[in-house]
């Protein structure tokens, strides 16, 4: 093994939430240049669009513009990935346009996100923009939230400001029931705080921005989960030349959750059937065990008719399956929700067919209020009531990410049109 | 706490591998007729390992399909043809120059690079055999446009990328649904960079074409860039003759990305072996595609541009 993979602290997907006004490209472009991620091809191509635009000194917010259509807009329509590496850590950045309009964009980003970072001005403090951000990647269960206070060269670096934006977000957070959040003045301009300290914060003493990244919990590495494992795909290959082979049924999926090893007792749900594990392969190869986030197939004791949709749990922590589910909704789509209609629920790999039973409440991002509502439309958030054609096998979102979230598809052209997060 | 509480968080290669497992099988179970691309290059080479590990002791639920340019290096369409042999899956080869004696490919001139007409090939392959997903190798980290790709990649029935019009993707939960005669684009090392790619290869013990290691080759420089002259095709015929006045010289060098002859350059280097590689991959100041890709220079906006038009 080369020395670069002696310490692998494995990967870490984060989310960074504010609009370019805020700085937010500038500081993705400074966590990319200063852990030497832009190459110099790059950096040079930015330098050239800086100075055709005639822009004094090179713009690192130029490295996030993605497609044309935005260049020509000069707005960030997409969540765009962006991907460093700090020899210990892998991280993967989800890049949200900060825009109100673009709520199905955060939304999307934070789905795969263990920690955000929101970014505030500090010439103008908490925002309705930062309540609303915040609301989101809440609802969104993303664990671990960082305030990156940022501009701070723009008001002397004075603590007294910093101070003043900590408390006044501590008090909404209250509000909001946020428990782990993170405060760090920074200037993403001038690199103080991000990679580097500088020079001009020294009555901070806390870590930097990068530091708050290596240490942040991996996903699943911080609960007890029960063992979710939703079946993928059934191996059966009979017409193998090899004989060994003929009664081969291996179960294909990845651990959403929990772990599993041989001898375990698992229930198949929806049959309820109960078996042991025999085997656990990766590639056909035993492995004896399998953790979070793995994909494997599993062979089973017993010989029980499982297919696609089904799921795999032990006996012992089984879910309830359920046909009326309550639910945090995302609207997604241009085309409002029609409540006459009947839509798809994707939930693990299993596909139900759902009908709208009513609409408890919409929410309003910017004042957290609970408004009345009787339709939804795009960037829509509200609490919801289905009723499905078949049970699927969930835990509330907020126990497990894995299988408390659905997406709501329209048949009609596929498209995905509603993210939901079970209550 | 139990036994599943407080585990080791899966190595980034690891937790990589294991994605791309998820998304191809995500493909299997979700699509009736799938195929992999596969060129004989690195990153194709990887998904042929990923697929081994999701799919083995069974076949591969789908073919292996490769568009050729007609302007390939020998040594990967050798190894293209051994490694399929080798795995026992079925390889289908459509061919460029099939499309160029139908008329669908016209070339503005005959040293034009052929290889954004492989899109047209792509799309009569697809049509001819009915895949309703094409699994390939794109990452994320190589071009700007792909940032903004989705893993599952929705294409219309003429093989059009709409980005302003994509599908949301959420969690892992991909929606690879189509109507017929449109089709999906999944890409399962979405995530990975060139250094992941070189680790896995590393980590693996993957086998690659000689090109990719330093070798010494006849090459001029033009506008900046090393282009290889005199390239032996399968036929054994050459290719990439010099033009007058050009002064041909020995180099060292390997290749980072491997495509038409026409549009991929090499580097300089002395690196014959993957961990070698992977050392210089940590230390290069070139961004892959940058140093390499003839094609992507053209204009800052180029593959976004293909990709509209159905390019992988």
């Amino acid at each position: 093994m080369s020395a670069h993979q002696v310490e692998d602290h494995g990967l870490l997907r984060f989310l960074t939430c504010g609009s370019v006004d805020d700085g937010k490209s500038t500081l993705i472009g400074r966590l990319l240049y200063d852990t030497k991620a832009i190459l110099a091809d790059t950096l040079s191509a930015i330098e050239k669009t800086s100075q055709k635009r005639g822009l004094g000194a090179v713009d690192l917010s130029l490295l996030t513009d993605g497609l044309q259509a935005e260049r020509e807009q000069g707005i960030t329509i997409d969540v765009a990935y962006r991907y460093f590496s700090t020899g210990t850590r892998k991280y993967i950045i989800a890049d949200a346009p900060g825009h109100e309009q673009y709520t199905r964009n955060m939304v999307t980003a934070a789905s795969t996100a263990n920690l955000a970072i929101i970014l505030v001005d500090a010439r103008k403090g908490v925002l309705t923009q930062t309540r609303r951000h915040s609301t989101l990647a809440h609802l969104v269960g993303i664990p671990h939230l960082v305030v990156a206070i940022n501009k701070m060269d723009l008001v002397d670096y004075s603590q007294e400001t910093y101070e003043k934006i900590k408390a006044d977000y501590l008090e909404f957070a209250a509000k909001l029931g946020i428990d782990d959040v993170r405060f760090i003045p920074l200037s993403a301009l001038n690199g103080d705080m991000v990679v580097e300290r500088g020079e001009a914060l020294a009555w901070y003493d806390g870590p930097t921005l990068i530091e708050i990244l290596e240490a942040a919990p991996a996903a699943h590495t911080e609960h007890a989960e029960p063992f979710r494992f939703p079946v993928q795909y059934v191996c059966r290959p009979q017409d193998s030349a090899n004989p060994a082979l003929h009664d081969y049924r291996g179960f294909m999926g990845r651990v959403e959750s929990g772990s599993i090893q041989v001898g375990d007792a698992v229930t198949v749900l929806p049959s309820g059937r109960t078996t042991t594990v025999k085997a656990v392969q990766l590639g056909g190869v035993d492995i004896g065990r399998a953790v979070t986030e793995q994909s494997v197939t599993l062979l089973l004791a017993d010989e029980i008719d499982i297919s696609r949709g089904d799921m795999i749990v032990k006996t012992e922590e089984a879910p309830t399956p359920v046909k009326q589910i309550g639910a945090t909704v995302c609207w997604l789509s241009e085309i409002p929700m029609d409540r006459a209609r009947t839509y798809l629920i994707r939930h693990t790999t299993r596909e139900v067919k759902a009908k709208l039973a009513g609409i408890d409440h919409r929410l309003d991002v910017n004042t957290q209020d609970k408004v009345p509502a009787e339709k939804l439309a795009m960037n829509d958030i509200a609490q919801v009531q289905f009723k499905l054609a078949q049970p699927i096998f969930a835990d509330p979102y907020a126990v497990n990410r894995s299988t408390g979230a659905f997406i709501i598809i329209d048949e009609s052209n596929n498209n995905t049109v509603g993210a939901g997060m079970i209550l | 706490m139990t036994a599943s509480a407080n585990h080791t968080p899966l190595s980034h290669l690891d937790w990589l591998e294991a994605e791309a497992i998820h998304i191809m099988r995500e493909v299997a179970g979700q699509c009736a007729n799938p195929a992999l691309l596969f060129s004989g290059g690195k990153d194709s080479i990887c998904l042929l390992r990923i697929a081994e590990k999701a799919f083995r002791p069974g076949r591969f639920p789908f073919p292996l399909l490769h568009i050729d340019t007609g302007h390939n290096y020998r040594e990967v369409i050798e190894f293209r043809d051994r490694r399929a042999a080798e795995l026992g899956e079925r390889l289908i080869v459509r061919s460029v120059e099939d499309s160029m004696q139908r008329g669908t490919v016209v070339l503005k001139h005959p040293e034009e690079s052929r290889n954004r007409h492989q899109s047209v090939t792509l799309l009569e392959a697809i049509e001819e055999f009915g895949f309703d997903c094409c699994i390939g190798g794109a990452r994320r980290d190589e071009e700007k446009a792909r940032a903004k790709e989705r893993i599952m990649s929705f294409r219309d029935e003429f093989g059009q990328w709409d980005p302003k019009n994509q599908r949301p993707e959420l969690w892992n939960l991909y929606n690879a649904r189509t109507h017929k005669g449109e089709n999906i684009r999944a890409f399962p090392i979405s995530n990975w960079t060139e250094m992941d790619v070189w680790q896995y290869i590393e980590r693996e013990g993957l086998e690659l074409p000689a090109i990719y290691f330093a070798h010494t080759r006849p090459v001029v420089i033009r506008q900046g860039a090393i282009v290889p002259v005199n390239v032996p095709l399968v036929s054994g015929e050459l290719t990439n003759l010099p033009k007058a006045g050009e002064e041909i010289i020995e180099k060292r060098v390997r290749f980072r990305t491997v495509g038409d002859i026409s549009c991929t350059a090499p580097v300089e280097s002395d690196a014959d072996t993957v961990a070698k590689i992977v050392v210089e991959t940590a230390t290069t100041t070139i961004t892959e595609r940058g140093a390499t890709r003839l094609d992507d220079q053209t204009s800052e906006a180029s593959m976004e541009q293909r990709k509209k038009e159905g390019y992988f």
